[in-house]
């Protein structure tokens, strides 16, 4: 029988994921949306980095930076008595930043989508940002949410590099299912790899169904068209 | 009172021009903006709600200051208190004909009035209809009754009509007259149709190029006296056809076609497609009633 720990644990990690990068998500894609800011671009680029970049190289960044040796890992150990190499909560972090451009990608689409008198409307009755935003703006880009939400859900359940770098191979702490099942390769029981590899095949091909079965349905803009 | 001075530059279908406007706007009046597309009387409204800033200038109103562009004031369109009507509507497609009302009350105001909206506007039997599936007249009516719920007292219509049938459109011309009157509303009316103009607005004010070329009642306005005893009309060339010494015209007048003959010698120097001035004397023309 395989250990169903490694499966918690990354649903877990993924559903924490997507919880708080829907919360830094909204703001921030609402800025990257309507800013004339000078260098938008730079922080665009910056956003998309994981996208291209191969995930040991940031998790090697991270590995660094958590260090307790250096500067942020020994301000984090010292003030809030945190390790985040090795730990669940470094895991999280990183995830956070690796699944990024997943989450604000569609959703900067999704303002982008929107017709700007809708908003002028809003603000003509009255309307504060705050309000237009959560009345008017997110209830018209629920295709784009729906689309930032399940991928970056899928996405960090189906990283490797980044939690190896970070997390290591914990039991229970860091073991997430693509880590079981690189380490049952190596120590060939090819069986429980199949059955952990089986799984989140089943599940990637259902969570990706979804957003084009969703987005099918509804015709804004996302990342997938 | 509203004083208003503001100049910008706009990016028009001609190239760059300069909207410079200054005009003072009294409480209770019906004002008309007339005048070709791409003129600047939709920037007009926008910079008069908030929506678009000046390069220069200044709005004041009786008690506040809304834009003064050299002290940096700008009021966000959301205190200035405005009703405004959008060419193209702006309805919110996530919400009902009444969610779309009941959104634009402000806290604490009675629901009553959307009742009385809704009757109005004949909307009743469609207040529970998804905003996606309305006509464009119907569509047009859900964005005048949406800017009458907040009951402000100035009211910015850009060309709220032009999706109505005539007898709809009259109706509700008549009830934004009585809205406007009973309220002491100002408004400001964009429309291209001198009809409406003349049955709704005190004061006309003609742009182009965005500049106000001509200010005062429709009937000044519009009326050319050199011409009162003639009735001119402008057409348009179809078709020139020669029959023996004369030559038949066809002719667009509005939407109808009409043929004229005339002598060789006086077609001589039309060519198709020409803008034509026919005038009859008024006295002579027989009007009958449609």
């Amino acid at each position: 029988m395989i250990d169903l720990d490694p499966l918690f644990l990354t649903f877990k990690l993924a559903l924490l994921t997507t919880i708080i990068l829907l919360l830094i998500s909204i703001p921030f894609a609402y800025w990257l949306a309507y800013t004339q800011f000078k260098f938008k671009a730079v922080i665009e680029t910056i956003v998309s980095l994981p996208l291209v970049l191969p995930p040991s190289v940031l998790g090697f960044y991270l590995l660094l930076a958590f260090s307790p040796e250096n500067a942020f890992g020994k301000f984090c150990k010292h003030y809030f008595n945190t390790q985040f190499v090795f730990t669940f909560q470094g895991l999280l972090i990183s995830s956070v930043l690796y699944s990024l451009p997943f989450m604000v990608h569609p959703l900067q689409t999704g303002f982008k989508s929107i017709n700007k008198s809708l908003i002028e409307a809003s603000y003509i009755l009255g309307k504060s940002k705050i309000t237009t935003l959560l009345k008017i703006l997110l209830p018209n880009m629920r295709a784009s949410l729906f689309t930032g939400i399940v991928l970056t859900f899928a996405h960090t359940i189906g990283e490797f590099g980044v939690v190896l770098m970070v997390g290591g191979n914990i039991p229970n702490k860091t073991r997430v299912v693509s880590i079981a099942i690189y380490d049952e390769v190596q120590s060939m029981n090819y069986h429980n790899a199949n059955i952990y590899s089986i799984i989140l095949l089943t599940f990637s091909f259902l969570i990706l169904l979804s957003v084009y079965i969703f987005n099918h349905r509804s015709n804004n803009e996302n990342l997938l068209q | 009172m509203i004083t208003f001075k503001t100049s910008k530059e706009l990016n028009a279908a001609t190239g760059k021009i300069m909207l410079d406007v200054d005009l003072e706007i009294k409480k209770g009046e019906f004002i008309a903006l007339y005048g070709p597309s791409g003129s600047g009387k939709t920037t007009l409204l926008r910079i008069l709600s908030g929506l678009d800033k000046p390069d220069l200038g200044y709005i004041k109103t009786d008690n506040h200051v809304w834009l003064d562009i050299e002290n940096k004031i700008n009021v966000i369109p959301q205190k200035r208190n405005i009703g405004f009507v959008f060419q193209h509507y702006a309805l919110f497609p996530n919400m009902t004909v009444r969610e779309n009302l009941l959104y634009a009350l402000p806290q604490k105001h009675n629901e009553k009035i959307i009742e009385e909206l809704l009757e109005l506007m004949e909307l009743s039997q469609l207040q529970h209809q998804d905003i996606n599936i309305l006509s464009g007249g119907q569509k047009q009516r859900v964005a005048l009754a949406r800017s009458l719920v907040q009951q402000a007292e100035i009211l910015l219509l850009d060309e709220p009509f032009a999706a109505l049938d005539n007898a709809r459109r009259s109706k509700i011309q008549d009830y934004i007259l009585k809205i406007h009157q009973q309220l002491n509303l100002t408004t400001i009316l964009v429309s291209h149709d001198i009809s409406e103009i003349y049955k709704m607005a005190d004061t006309v004010l003609v742009i182009e190029n965005g500049k106000i070329i001509k200010e005062g009642s429709p009937q000044e306005v519009f009326t050319n006296k050199k011409t009162s005893e003639n009735i001119e009309v402008i057409a348009e060339i179809l078709e020139i056809k020669k029959m023996g010494s004369n030559c038949i015209i066809s002719i667009l007048i509005g939407k109808t076609i009409t043929e004229i003959s005339k002598s060789e010698n006086e077609v001589k120097e039309l060519r198709l497609g020409d803008k034509i001035s026919i005038s009859l004397q008024s006295y002579q023309a027989t009007i009958n009633k449609l």
